[in-house]
């Protein structure tokens, strides 16, 4: 069979074409049409501010989608979506050698994040060096006086070894020093947020996209952390935000870190404190 | 008629007979389970470091002490301080206003045993905490003291139930002989009923000493979770369950994941020991 296009055949194709290209690049969204099933995702705590708002908009587009999120911190994502409990998991650091190999991980980095040292907003102590972070850290310092604040203990808070914001705190900040067996323990980036909007004396550290009003960050050797400082690489102490598929990402995940590293989710990712890494 | 009757009965006794041994195997079998996946660290020889050495993983210690004594020390605190308000309540509850008063206070305390501990949790983040931190000026409210408080609220309501229960079973003309002889209600209290129900108080101490101990929640939002041995009540401490909840997002083949089973098998036999307490005082009763 042979097919004639007169001219205003093609106008109408053509028009066609400009147009669902028109529709296509106006959301991102569009890869989700006709999408059905459940998505779950586990694992770092810092990731989940852009994860609910990616899922919200998701849901919001195709009622069909359901999306669940769930924190662990970036040990339980690794181990979660390594096991098949989840279709994705978070971490806040590159998986190891053995567990990319273990697993079959493959890796997605969809964002930039700083980790910054923390105090209740009433502290008047919001400047340290390196070295005192570390002393602190390591229980030597353990009075605000000291710091020139008031004469209260310093109630360090700390995460658990699985916790990717731990890792690169610990690595770049405290340059693997010592943290002392006093320190208080949270299970989460919000959990340790919480803690030190609760307590004046309290220092801990939290993902640069959790500082708000009720976190004072602290300047660390004059360098405040921040969106602007963590993307000039003034502040060291960043990280990868990482979303992790077993084998290639497929269905559902695919599409959902595609949406991640699109124009629109790329501008979530600012949004909620991040740096866009497209 | 007589043998459908009979057929009946059989198959019922099959049904719950075959429920009741599966739950026994189960319990077991977690014991089994634990002890199996416990075997890679004794192998290696470690048992006894980890049951004395600090918790360090990043010098390669792994030591459950503290947590052992930190779940030790919440739970007696726990039980010290809910101690004597059940043991009140239960006494108003049963003895003193047992008309609507009495019955009211028990309706509101078996509506407390549907609380979910985390709600407690929360309180004690927001209310309890900022209020020991400044009562004492001392680290950072999240403590011993903090967590047994609230656990001493989670756990009443096991004690207080198990109290009426037992005071229920003193015979009531022991209790009319005392208010006959014109004998107050403190002396009522402690030489005809204690006396008479102390193995039921006993059976409730235990159980609700099993339930602080076993309580996840509590102890991991407000204890601190500190790894060191606590030196007073003020210091913040990890009990056992919170450090399991807390390890088990490390790496499956890591050394300290492989500890928690050695954690969940301490748990499994200081709760076993009460239990097994618990039914020696409870048939004394009978």
């Amino acid at each position: 069979m042979k097919i004639h296009f007169s001219l205003g055949k093609w106008v109408i194709f053509i028009a066609t074409i400009i147009l669902t290209a028109g529709i296509s690049s106006a959301s991102d969204l569009d890869a989700f049409k006709g999408e059905k099933g459940i998505l779950r995702i586990s694992g770092g705590t810092a990731h989940i501010p852009v994860m609910k708002e990616a899922a919200k908009r998701i849901m919001a587009f195709n009622s069909d989608i359901q999306i669940t999120i769930a924190g662990g911190g970036s040990g339980a994502g690794i181990k979660q979506v390594g096991e098949g409990l989840v279709n994705i998991g978070n971490s806040g650091r590159k998986a190891t050698e053995t567990e990319i190999a273990k697993y079959g991980l493959s890796i997605y980095k969809w964002a930039i994040d700083g980790v910054a040292a923390v105090v209740n907003p009433q502290n008047t102590v919001k400047k340290l060096s390196v070295k005192e972070l570390q002393d602190i850290y390591a229980g030597n310092i353990t009075n605000w006086k000291a710091l020139g604040g008031d004469d209260r203990s310093v109630n360090i808070y700390t995460r658990d070894k699985s916790s990717g914001t731990r890792e690169v705190f610990w690595k770049k900040a405290l340059g693997k020093g010592d943290i002392s067996g006093k320190a208080n323990f949270v299970a989460s980036n919000g959990a340790m947020k919480s803690a030190v909007t609760n307590d004046p004396y309290a220092l801990g550290y939290v993902s640069v996209g959790y500082i708000d009003n009720t976190v004072a960050p602290v300047t660390l050797d004059n360098v405040t952390p921040s969106l602007a400082t963590v993307k000039t690489g003034d502040y060291k102490v960043a990280r990868g935000l990482f979303s992790n598929t077993k084998g290639e990402a497929c269905g559902l995940a695919k599409k959902f870190i595609e949406y991640l590293l699109s124009p629109e989710g790329q501008k979530i990712v600012g949004e909620k404190g991040f740096i866009p890494v497209k | 008629m007589g043998q459908l009757m009979r057929h009946k009965e059989n198959i019922a006794r099959i049904i719950f007979s075959s429920a009741a041994i599966s739950s026994a195997v189960l319990t077991l079998s977690v014991l089994g389970f634990m002890i199996l996946l416990s075997l890679p660290i004794m192998k290696t020889g470690m048992l006894w470091k980890i049951l004395t050495d600090p918790w360090a993983p990043d010098h390669g210690k792994f030591g459950i002490p503290a947590m052992i004594v930190g779940t030790f020390y919440i739970a007696s605190f726990s039980l010290l301080i809910s101690f004597p308000i059940s043991l009140g309540c239960s006494f108003f509850i049963q003895i003193i206003r047992p008309d609507s008063p009495g019955r009211f206070l028990k309706k509101l305390v078996q509506l407390m045993t549907a609380i979910p501990t985390v709600i407690y949790g929360f309180i004690g983040i927001f209310l309890l905490v900022p209020i020991v931190r400044e009562m004492f000026s001392y680290g950072s409210g999240m403590s011993i003291l903090s967590a047994s408080l609230m656990l001493g609220i989670l756990i009443s309501p096991t004690m207080v139930l198990f109290f009426c229960q037992s005071f229920a079973r003193v015979p009531k003309r022991f209790l009319n002989a005392v208010d006959a002889l014109g004998g107050t209600s403190f002396q009522k209290l402690f030489y005809v009923i204690l006396p008479h129900a102390w193995p039921g108080v006993l059976t409730g101490l235990v159980l609700a000493f099993g339930r602080a101990m076993g309580d996840t929640m509590i102890a991991l939002m407000i204890s601190g979770n500190s790894v060191i041995l606590p030196s007073s009540i003020l210091d913040s401490a990890r009990t056992l369950t919170a450090h399991i909840a807390m390890i088990i997002a490390a790496d499956f083949d890591s050394i300290e994941f492989k500890t928690i089973f050695i954690c969940g098998g301490v748990l499994y036999m200081m709760t076993s020991c009460g239990i097994l307490l618990a039914r020696v005082s409870d048939r004394k009763q009978h």
